[in-house]
C-alpha cells in the first residue's frame, strides 16, 4: 500500500490513494461534481466535459473523471469559469437533444439555472425512432453521445461490435454497419447498452409500447409475432413477415 | 444497384491483409480507387481481410470526408470555399459549377471543401487527384482540364535555407539534393551518439512549427528516455489550417530534406520506424514523398511508410493522427499520456511538423550556434510564413524570426493589391486571431507576438483589404470548425455548430438581444473545456474580432439607435 496523497478541494484537505481521480477525491468529502458520460462500469473517456474543474496552475479546465489527484493540488469545483462551462454545456445539450427522460441531467439543469430559450431557432437532432427488433427501440433524438453503449458493446463488456458511429461532429449518430436493421447486425440482445443509457434513448420494446398506450395483451401479442418473424427470417430470408390478426 | 464485382478487390486484400487494422485507411483508399465509392460488400470484404469489426470499418468510412459510403458520380469536383479562396471569387465559381452539374445532369459530383492548402493560387479546386489553382470555370460551368493552373510553390523571402531548393516547379531529385550537400547532416548524425544530438537540438532552441511551439529537443529527450520498444517517429503532414500551405511546398518540392530530418530524429531517439502522414487533399505531395522515400532507399536503409489522410482537419492533432495510422476514426486522445511515452501504437513516439523536420539537417550542419545566428534570442532560426489574400504577391516567405509584419506584407509580399487599404490580418488561420493595421510593426517572434496578444501558430498570414466583409469571413471560419469538429466532446460538437448558426443569423441581419453574451459563453466554453486543440481554438478568431470590433454584431451596427 503506497503512501496517501493530500490535496485541497474547495478549501478542504483530502487524503486519497495515489491512483485516485479528482472526481473520486471530491466524492470522498461529499462534494458533488456533475457527470454524464462517466459510469463506473465503462472506461472513462472524458468526453462530456461536465465534470471539469479548475486546478491552480493549469491553463485549461481539467476533466475530473480521468485526471489523477496530485499531491499538493489545489482544486476548485465551482468557480465562475467552471459554472459557465457547465451551464453552457447543459444548455447546448438541451438545445439539440430531447432530455425529457434523463432525470439526472434534468436535475443538473435546475442546479445550473439553464435557460434554453437563448438557443431558439437552433437545429435539433431529431432522427426518427428505430423500431426494428422485438427487444428494444432506439430513439437517437434522445442520445447525448456519452459513448457508453458503444463501449459496452465492444471491449468494455460484450465484444459484440454491433454499433459504432456514423457521421462526425454535430451529425454524429450511433449506428450499425451501413445503418442496417439491428436484426442484421451482430447484436446478441444482451441488453448491456440499455443498462448504461442515461437518457432512455435505448428502451425495452415492451416499456415503449406500454407508453404508446397498448394493453399488456396487445404488447405480448405484438412482440411474440415479431420474435417469431425474426427467427423465421433469420432461418429463411425470403419468408414473408407474419401479420398481426385484426 | 448492381452488386460490386468483389473479385476486383483481391489484390487489395492480398496486399493489406497481413498488416491488419493499421492498413485500414490505405485499403479503403485502394478500394475506392477501384469502385469510385465504398459499397458495403466491399467494406465487409476489407473488414474480414484485416480482422476489423464490420461496424468499425463503417465508422471509419463515415468519419473521413474523402471516403464515400454512398455512390458518387464518376468525377468529383472539390472546390475550396474557405475565406482566402472565397475572397478570390471561389463562391461564385462554386455556384456556377454546381449549377452546371446540377444533380443528375452529368457524371459529376460537386463538393464544397475546406481549405485545400493552395492559397497562394486562390481560387482552388481538387478534381480527381489533380490540384488546380487560379480556377476559372468557363461561364457555362463545365470543368475541363484547362480550368486552371497547376499550382507550384512560390517561395521567396530574406532567407533561403529551408526553401533553398524550392521554386523549380518540380521536386528536387536525390541526385540534386546530394549535389547541394543533402544527407551530409545524416552522415554526421550517424557518427554521433544520441545524447549529443539531443543536446545540440536543445541548444538550438528549435520549437515545433506546427503551431504548438513545443521544444523539439525536450520531445526527443522524453522519447529517448522512455521505456518501451519499438519507438516511432512521425512526420505530421496533415496541414489543413485554412491559409496554411508551407508544408505542401516543402513536401512537393524538396522531399529529401524532410526524410533526412526524420531519419536524424529516428537515430537520436532510437526509433526503428517512421511514418509520413499527408493530408488526403495533397495528392501530389503524397506521390512525391513516396517516390523520394523509394529513392532514399538506395543510399540508406529506410524504414519509412508514407500514409494518406482522407479529409479530416482533426488529424493534424497529433493523437488523432496516431488513431488514423492505427486504422481508426480520427478522435483525439486524452493527454496525458503524451506521445513521447505512449504515442503511436502506445509506444514512445516523436511526432513533428514537416517544417520542424526540415530544420533538423540545418541544425546539424550549422551547429546550434550557427543556427542561432538567425532569428531572435528567444525565437531562433528561420521561419516560413504563408502569405495569402489581398497582397500583390501571395506566396511562401522564408525569413528569420524577428522581422516585422509590415516587412513581410509590404516589402516581401509587395503590399496591398488593387490600391485598396488594409483592414486587418488574420494570423494563424481559422484557429488564430486578427491583427489590426496599427499592429503592423509587431516583430514576428514568439515573444513579441505573445506580448501583442497574437498567435504565431504555424505561420499563416491572411491579409484582408478594407472592402472585405468580416462577417462573411467569420461565418466561413465558423462553418469550417462546424464541418471539422470530430464530435467526440460535447463543447466542440455542439458549440461549433451553434457558433456557426448564430453567426450566420447575425450576418443575415437577424439579431437578438443577448447574442454577444451567448457567443461569448459558447466561445469560452469551447476554449476552456474542449478535449483537444481544435475545440480550444474554435472561437479564438471570433473572440478576437469581438474585442477589436465590438460593433460588428451589435443590434444597431454601431449607429445610434
Amino acid at each position: 500500500m503506497s503512501e496517501p496523497i493530500f490535496l485541497t478541494i474547495d478549501d478542504t484537505v483530502v487524503s486519497v490513494e495515489p491512483e485516485a481521480t479528482i472526481l473520486q477525491a471530491a466524492t470522498r468529502i461529499g462534494i458533488r461534481i456533475p457527470t454524464m458520460c462517466y459510469h463506473k462500469a465503462t472506461t472513462s473517456c472524458a468526453i462530456c466535459r461536465l465534470c471539469v474543474v479548475e486546478v491552480e496552475g493549469s491553463r485549461a479546465l481539467i476533466p475530473s473523471c480521468v485526471a489523477s489527484a496530485g499531491p499538493g493540488m489545489v482544486v476548485h469545483t465551482r468557480t465562475a469559469r467552471v459554472e459557465r462551462v457547465r451551464r453552457t454545456i447543459l444548455e447546448m445539450l438541451a438545445s439539440s437533444i430531447d432530455l425529457s427522460e434523463a432525470p439526472e441531467l434534468q436535475a443538473h439543469m435546475r442546479d445550473y439555472s439553464v435557460d434554453i430559450t437563448r438557443y431558439s431557432g437552433c437545429q435539433r437532432r431529431c432522427p426518427p425512432i428505430l423500431d426494428d427488433n422485438p427487444m428494444y427501440i432506439r430513439d437517437y433524438a434522445k442520445c447525448v453521445l456519452c459513448w457508453r453503449c458503444v463501449q459496452v458493446c465492444a471491449e468494455d463488456a460484450q465484444y459484440t461490435y454491433a454499433i459504432n458511429f456514423s457521421g462526425r461532429g454535430f451529425e454524429t449518430l450511433i449506428s450499425t454497419f451501413y445503418d442496417r436493421p439491428i436484426m442484421e447486425s451482430t447484436c446478441v440482445f444482451c441488453g448491456q447498452c440499455l443498462g448504461v443509457c442515461p437518457t432512455n434513448a435505448l428502451k425495452p420494446k415492451r416499456e415503449w409500447l406500454l407508453e404508446q398506450g397498448q394493453s399488456l395483451d396487445e404488447i405480448i401479442e405484438t412482440t411474440r409475432i415479431e420474435k417469431r418473424t425474426c427467427m423465421s427470417r433469420l432461418a429463411d430470408p425470403s419468408s414473408e413477415p407474419e401479420r398481426k390478426q385484426p | 444497384m448492381e452488386n460490386p464485382d468483389i473479385s476486383l478487390l483481391a489484390p487489395v486484400t492480398a496486399e493489406y491483409a497481413p498488416l491488419g487494422r493499421t492498413a485500414l485507411l490505405p485499403a479503403l483508399h485502394a478500394a475506392q480507387a477501384i469502385y469510385g465509392w465504398l459499397p458495403q460488400e466491399v467494406a465487409a470484404e476489407i473488414a474480414a481481410a484485416l480482422g476489423v469489426p464490420l461496424v468499425e470499418v463503417f465508422g471509419v468510412i463515415e468519419f473521413y470526408k474523402l471516403f464515400y459510403p454512398r455512390p458518387v458520380r464518376k468525377t468529383v469536383d472539390i472546390i475550396c470555399t474557405d475565406p482566402v479562396c472565397a475572397m478570390a471569387g471561389a463562391q461564385e465559381a462554386y455556384n456556377v459549377i454546381a449549377r452546371h452539374y446540377k444533380p443528375g445532369a452529368l457524371d459529376v459530383t460537386v463538393q464544397r471543401s475546406p481549405c485545400l492548402g493552395l492559397c497562394e493560387h486562390a481560387p482552388t479546386a481538387l478534381v480527381q487527384e489533380k490540384q488546380f489553382g487560379e480556377l476559372h470555370p468557363r461561364m457555362d460551368g463545365a470543368l475541363t482540364d484547362d480550368i486552371g493552373l497547376t499550382p507550384f510553390g512560390v517561395p521567396g523571402g530574406d532567407l533561403r535555407l529551408l526553401t533553398a531548393l524550392c521554386g523549380k516547379n518540380r521536386p528536387t531529385s536525390l541526385v540534386e539534393y546530394r549535389a547541394n550537400g543533402g544527407y551530409e547532416a545524416l552522415v554526421k548524425a550517424f557518427a554521433r551518439p544520441p545524447e549529443d544530438l539531443i543536446a545540440e537540438v536543445k541548444a538550438s532552441g528549435l520549437v515545433g512549427r506546427g503551431g504548438a511551439a513545443f521544444p523539439t529537443g525536450a520531445k526527443w529527450e522524453g522519447a529517448y528516455r522512455a521505456n518501451g520498444q519499438p519507438k516511432y517517429v512521425v512526420c505530421n503532414g496533415e496541414e489543413a489550417e485554412p491559409g496554411a500551405f508551407k508544408d505542401r511546398v516543402l513536401m512537393e518540392e524538396d522531399p529529401h530534406r524532410i526524410i533526412e530530418g526524420l531519419a536524424i530524429t529516428a537515430h537520436a531517439i532510437g526509433a526503428s520506424k517512421g511514418y509520413i502522414f499527408i493530408r488526403g487533399e495533397y495528392p501530389r505531395a503524397y506521390q512525391v514523398m513516396r517516390a523520394a522515400v523509394e529513392e532514399a532507399r538506395s543510399i540508406f536503409p529506410v524504414e519509412i511508410e508514407v500514409r494518406r489522410g482522407a479529409g479530416a482537419y482533426i488529424c493534424g492533432e497529433e493523437t488523432a493522427l496516431f488513431e488514423a495510422i492505427e486504422g481508426k476514426r480520427g478522435f483525439p486522445r486524452i493527454k496525458p499520456p503524451f506521445p513521447t511515452t505512449a504515442g503511436l501504437f502506445g509506444k514512445p513516439t516523436v511526432i513533428s511538423n514537416v517544417e520542424t523536420l526540415a530544420n533538423i539537417p540545418l541544425i546539424i550542419t550549422l551547429g546550434a550556434d550557427g543556427y542561432r545566428r538567425y532569428g531572435t534570442e528567444k525565437s531562433p532560426g528561420p521561419k516560413l510564413f504563408c502569405v495569402s489574400g489581398d497582397v500583390m504577391k501571395p506566396g511562401l516567405y522564408e525569413v528569420p524570426f524577428g522581422i516585422t509584419l509590415r516587412h513581410l506584407i509590404e516589402d516581401l509580399a509587395g503590399g496591398m493589391r488593387d490600391g485598396k487599404g488594409l483592414q486587418c490580418v488574420l494570423m494563424d488561420g481559422a484557429a488564430g486571431a486578427f491583427a489590426s493595421p496599427d499592429q503592423l510593426d509587431v516583430r514576428l517572434s514568439f515573444e513579441d507576438l505573445r506580448a501583442a496578444g497574437l498567435p504565431l501558430g504555424s505561420g499563416v498570414v491572411t491579409v484582408l483589404n478594407e472592402t472585405r466583409d468580416l462577417r462573411d469571413v467569420l461565418v466561413r471560419l465558423a462553418r469550417f470548425f462546424a464541418d471539422e469538429s470530430c464530435g467526440k466532446c460535447t463543447p466542440c460538437r455542439i458549440g461549433t455548430r451553434r457558433q456557426y448558426e448564430i453567426l450566420e443569423r447575425l450576418a443575415a441581419g437577424q439579431r437578438r438581444p443577448g447574442d454577444l453574451e451567448l457567443l461569448q459563453d459558447i466561445g469560452w466554453t469551447m476554449t476552456d473545456a474542449s478535449l483537444c486543440g481544435l475545440g480550444q481554438t474554435a472561437a479564438t478568431a471570433l473572440i478576437s474580432a469581438l474585442r477589436l470590433w465590438p460593433v460588428l454584431f451589435s443590434p444597431t451596427d454601431g449607429k445610434e439607435p
